[in-house]
């Protein structure tokens, strides 16, 4: 390519020279496409902020009028005799800690597989595989099939089928979280544990899991908080339970499947204490999320 | 070779590089005898021949990728936590082929203490950082323990600083401070051999100059292998000087005619600055 003018390639190189007015012309359409994004993201999140509030908002003043000392004293009773929710706490508190027991250390070891043991195996990489399947898996499906699995056989519902339910749910992402927390150590931190003359176990628990804690923890966090608001895979296992018990081999009341009761049902009372549930749930995962972030941030 | 001799004299006359070290060299510790290794099909070191004299500083030096980092790592089987990287040949500590299969690798690196680039201070409070190396290799009693641990950081000139923080995180340590910390946690496991991988290249001049009087003090006790990109720092440190290039050794001698007479001309445009 040469060009005619020769002053005109010592300025700007070859071509044609610069026409100013369809710059000029390119300059205004880039600030209006320019303009026209900015707006389309701001009213995006303006919406989404919006739905996002009003949801809050409507929970926290149906939820707040709803609250009373009666909601964490009594337990659930017939609409118009004064019931509380205490069965229904005391069911979720206790399914989703012995949940969390069951599916942190096996998502922690899983984890520690993928990231120490075996990167990129076949058999690694189809574990990984099916690990972030069953965390996008609709949580009904993990109910329906604890229900194969412990209900049928053994005869009933149970407190036992729905805490494994939210172990099933607690995996995965234990999983991810560890695999992603011990993946950001370097390399050298290892080649400095084994260079000392330390077999790669001691390696694994005394320094890897040391320097990923607070991430780890964090994501055994974010899935307590998961969990805690779980209902499908509560219905089909651990069915719910208008008494007071804490037989785990009997069916167990729950938050999530008494509010999924008691929204649907005509009575203003059982309403107001679907409300009120809804808020103890919210309450209580948004304070982990902030446990955890806090965590996650000091890291 | 006329010509070359006379740009080496005129080099040093300019006094730009002074092997400080007169030392005549001991007996080898470890000796390397025609060692291969391969990165996957990759063959980064090529027929290796060369001795670490004992209680002395070997300087190893070259441009990048030459294989000087690879050779260390090589000498306390670093290599083996990643399949696909092999050795062939041979590496002698006191008669015996560390190549092997049979040998105790945990039981080697605690005869071949390593040193890395970057700080790599554990999670772990101070103390804590020293006694690991020394717990997996020794039953020591509480007293005992307290006393090696003393022991280690004053040998690497950090107990003045760190004694009234023992109990306190070593993360908050500074970047020299982690360092010699991670030279303390390496002799108090008692090793033979030291290697040190580029340890002052992410320190502050002060910082380096505290490690490299640290290496000239160790050196009486400990046998050390220093991989450095600084010419001045192995004529400082260096008893010997081993220069690679290509994966292969071009030249290793004493530190004091390696910088006043190299018998390569690669060497002599290397430590003159020509390339690299």
């Amino acid at each position: 390519m040469s060009a005619s003018n020769p002053t005109l390639e010592v300025a700007s190189g070859s071509g044609p020279a610069k026409d100013m007015r369809v710059a000029e012309a390119l300059g205004r359409r880039r600030r209006r496409v320019a303009k026209a994004v900015k707006y389309a993201c701001y009213g995006a999140t303006g919406l989404g902020l919006l739905l996002l509030f009003s949801i809050l908002a409507t929970l926290f003043w149906n939820g707040f009028s709803a609250l009373s000392l009666g909601v964490f004293t009594r337990v659930t009773a017939p609409p118009g005799s004064e019931g509380g929710l205490l069965n229904a706490i005391v069911g979720s508190l206790i399914q989703t800690v012995i949940g969390t027991v069951i599916g942190t250390p096996i998502g922690l070891l899983v984890g520690t597989y993928l990231a120490e043991y075996s990167k990129s195996s076949p058999l690694a990489n189809a574990v990984r595989f099916v690990s972030d399947i069953l965390l996008s898996a609709p949580s009904i499906l993990i109910g329906l099939f604890v229900y194969q699995i412990l209900v049928v056989p053994f005869g009933g519902f149970s407190g036992w089928a729905g805490s494994v339910a939210l172990a099933i749910i607690v995996i995965p992402i234990v999983v991810r979280t560890t695999e992603d927390m011990l993946r950001l150590l370097p390399d050298t931190l290892r080649e400095a544990v084994i260079g000392l003359g330390a077999p790669k176990w001691k390696m694994v628990t005394m320094v890897c899991w040391r320097a990923a804690a607070s991430g780890i923890v964090t994501g055994v966090l974010l899935a307590v908080a998961r969990v805690a608001g779980e209902t499908a895979p509560l219905l089909f296992t651990s069915l719910g339970n208008l008494n007071w018990s804490l037989s785990l081999s009997g069916p167990m009341s729950s938050l999530p499947l008494t509010i999924y009761a008691y929204a649907g049902s005509p009575y203003p009372d059982w309403i107001a204490l679907a409300w009120a549930g809804a808020l103890i749930i919210t309450l209580g995962v948004l304070g982990l999320n902030i446990v955890a972030r806090s965590l996650l941030r000091r890291k | 070779m006329s010509a070359s001799m006379t740009q080496t004299q005129t080099q040093t006359e300019t006094g730009k590089l002074h092997a400080r070290s007169h030392a005549p060299l001991n007996e080898p510790r470890i000796a390397v005898r025609n060692l291969d290794f391969y990165y996957g099909a990759n063959k980064a070191l090529k027929g290796i021949d060369f001795d670490l004299p004992d209680r002395q500083v070997t300087g190893m030096i070259g441009p990048s990728g030459c294989g000087k980092s690879t050779l260390l790592r090589v000498l306390n089987r670093m290599y083996s936590l990643y399949p696909g990287q092999r050795a062939t040949g041979e590496v002698l500590l006191d008669g015996k082929n560390i190549l092997d299969t049979d040998i105790d690798i945990n039981a080697l690196r605690s005869r071949i203490g390593m040193v890395f680039q970057k700080p790599t201070p554990f999670p772990m409070t101070i103390y804590e950082n020293i006694a690991f190396g020394i717990r997996l290799h020794e039953k020591l009693s509480r007293s005992q323990m307290d006393e090696r641990v003393e022991w280690a950081l004053t040998r690497a000139a950090i107990w003045g600083e760190v004694k009234d923080r023992l109990n306190t995180s070593a993360m908050g340590l500074s970047g020299g401070q982690q360092q010699r910390l991670c030279i303390a946690r390496t002799i108090a496991v008692r090793p033979e051999v030291i290697l040190l991988d580029e340890p002052t290249s992410a320190l502050d001049p002060i910082s380096t100059l505290k490690i490299e009087e640290l290496i000239d003090e160790l050196k009486r006790d400990f046998t050390i292998a220093i991989v450095t990109h600084n010419m001045q720092q192995a004529a400082r440190c260096a008893d010997q000087v081993a220069f690679f290039y290509l994966g292969e050794l071009i030249e290793v001698a004493p530190a004091e005619e390696m910088f006043t007479a190299p018998k390569q001309k690669k060497t002599q445009e290397y430590i003159t600055g020509r390339f690299g």
